[in-house]
């Protein structure tokens, strides 16, 4: 009789989500930008994701069978971080450089801080600013060329819609993304593809997508063109660069962004300044990475100040001291 | 007469594992980071330590007595600050390359945590040999830590270990990562070999205490 009766503490409202169903899905939303990329970029392209998926997945193994922990390789965020890792690199980087990235994620990013939920940074871009620290060359000249997988001689579009704020790029290239830049970074299409199912399905919030993207769109117009205000490149500044990729998969990472709805517009309107500020008056070509990661490291402050009314509360209060009565 | 010998032994050994200043301690982190950029800048930061580190640690241990407990800090400072102008001064005259790679670190070494630890915790209130035992083996460990952090970070780095003349050779197909010699590298390789010899503390601890439990 004792075994029916079922005491469990609040809350008693259950989910049907899972986290292997919810990285799952996030994997099926990724697919169709690697899938561009490796259209765009050839073969190459294709062997870094591989590469990178499969040390991020025996990293995260073979670290949680060295320290004697349950390996979670089948909750799928290992090859999430991996995937995301890949689709940031430039696709003609020497193969040991995802290899190297993705144990740097899941290693010294994920696991030393105990593993998934326990994160301060997204491992991913964590380990792109490794890699960036560590092998500069690589990671900033080995671009191609879209479609005839030839070497890049000039400098990115990115670069040069800095300097002069001409793209020099019709819409359409943009949005199949025939230019040259990283793996997965390029087909805002496929991107927005992915993006839009993870917000159907309800696995990300769209206000920090919207926020980011809006508060770049908005600040390159007004700042984009040097010499002249509002007269900037407003969609060439979304859609060039690792925004993209950034606000819809890098910056939703549930374990790195604020709770709260209202935090999550914030950490969207931040990253998209710091983005902007980097790219305009910075030393670095692009600064989404930068951008996501020092909002990582803002979210617990803004989780401390944006606290939401609770529900009933406030209202009261506030008539009564409008009323003149006391106001306890 | 032989337990006090036993004491001295330990006094010195103890600096490498239990005491260890870096690793365990986690005191004077600040060269520690700063200038271990190359193998032979974290040997010769260390003899620097290990000089001041003596010369303060037997004075102190000396004047134990007559130093009023209230102005001991003050105290301490001055037999500190003596040695490190010594050094200085020595440094800038013989060896004006190192000295300037060091820089500031030099100086600093007037407030260097290790230096205080050791005058405050040992040699306030041991005799003079053990203070020096301890001195001495408090900064040899200082200085393997630092050519070790070094080491792998000149390695990593550069992909050669250059000590003097001798060039340790190029590893062919490696290409050197340039983050290992900047800040963050010095934290990632600090808090890696952090983790290593606590990992080895721990095993060697519960070995020591199955094997007192069997027999």
């Amino acid at each position: 009789m004792e075994d029916r009766l079922l005491v469990t503490p609040a809350p008693h409202m259950k989910s049907t989500k899972t986290v292997q169903g919810l990285m799952l899905d996030v994997v099926i939303a990724l697919l169709p930008a690697a899938i561009a990329g490796t259209i765009l970029f050839g073969f190459r392209s294709l062997l870094v994701i591989l590469a990178s998926v499969a040390s991020a997945v025996a990293s995260e193994a073979i670290y949680q069978k060295a320290v004697k922990r349950p390996v979670s390789i089948n909750d799928f965020s290992a090859v999430i971080t991996g995937l995301l890792l890949a689709l940031t690199l430039p696709p003609d980087v020497p193969v040991w450089i995802p290899v190297i990235g993705s144990a740097f994620a899941i290693v010294i990013a994920k696991q030393v801080f105990g593993g998934l939920g326990y994160n301060f940074v997204n491992p991913a871009l964590a380990a792109r600013a490794f890699l960036i620290a560590a092998w500069p060359l690589h990671m900033t000249r080995d671009w191609l060329n879209p479609m005839t997988y030839e070497a890049l001689s000039s400098a990115t579009p990115l670069v040069g819609f800095n300097a002069t704020g001409q793209a020099g790029l019709t819409l359409t290239q943009m949005l199949l993304g025939q230019r040259p830049g990283s793996i997965g970074e390029t087909c805002i299409l496929a991107l927005l593809l992915g993006g839009l199912y993870l917000i159907v399905r309800d696995v990300i919030d769209y206000r920090i997508p919207l926020g980011y993207l809006g508060t770049l769109a908005l600040g390159t117009w007004i700042f984009g063109k040097p010499g002249a205000l509002f007269q900037g490149g407003a969609l060439s500044g979304v859609f060039l660069g690792g925004a993209f990729i950034g606000a819809f998969f890098m910056a939703t990472d549930y374990v790195t962004s604020p709770v709260t709805q209202r935090g999550r517009l914030y950490m969207g309107i931040g990253a998209g300044l710091i983005t902007l500020v980097i790219r305009l008056w910075g030393g670095y070509p692009e600064g989404v990475t930068y951008a996501i990661l020092f909002m990582n490291l803002v979210t617990p402050l803004i989780d401390n100040y944006v606290i939401p009314r609770y529900y009933g509360s406030g209202h009261d209060a506030k008539a009564r001291k409008a009323a003149g009565g006391e106001t306890r | 007469m032989n337990k006090n010998k036993a004491s001295l032994g330990y006094d010195f050994i103890k600096g490498f594992i239990q005491e260890n200043p870096t690793f365990s301690l986690a005191v004077g982190m600040c060269p520690t980071l700063a200038v271990t950029t190359s193998l032979v800048n974290g040997f010769w930061m260390g003899v620097a330590v290990i000089f001041v580190l003596t010369f303060s640690n037997v004075f102190v241990s000396l004047l134990r007595k007559v130093i009023p407990d209230e102005i001991r800090i003050p105290v301490f400072i001055i037999l500190i600050a003596t040695p490190v102008v010594i050094v200085e001064l020595v440094m800038k005259a013989y060896m004006p390359a190192m000295y300037n790679i060091l820089g500031i670190f030099v100086p600093l070494i007037v407030v260097n945590c290790i230096i205080f630890h050791r005058a405050e915790a040992f040699a306030y209130r041991n005799p003079v040999l053990n203070s020096a035992m301890d001195a001495l083996g408090s900064g040899m460990a200082f200085t393997l830590n630092l050519m070790l952090i070094g080491g792998i970070r000149e390695f990593l780095g550069t992909g050669q270990i250059a000590f003097g003349s001798a060039v340790f050779p190029k590893v062919p197909l490696f290409e050197p990562a340039a983050v290992m010699l900047t800040p963050p590298g010095g934290f990632i390789t600090l808090g890696a070999l952090m983790a290593l010899l606590n990992i080895a503390v721990a095993r060697a601890s519960k070995r020591k205490k199955s094997e007192s439990q069997v027999g």
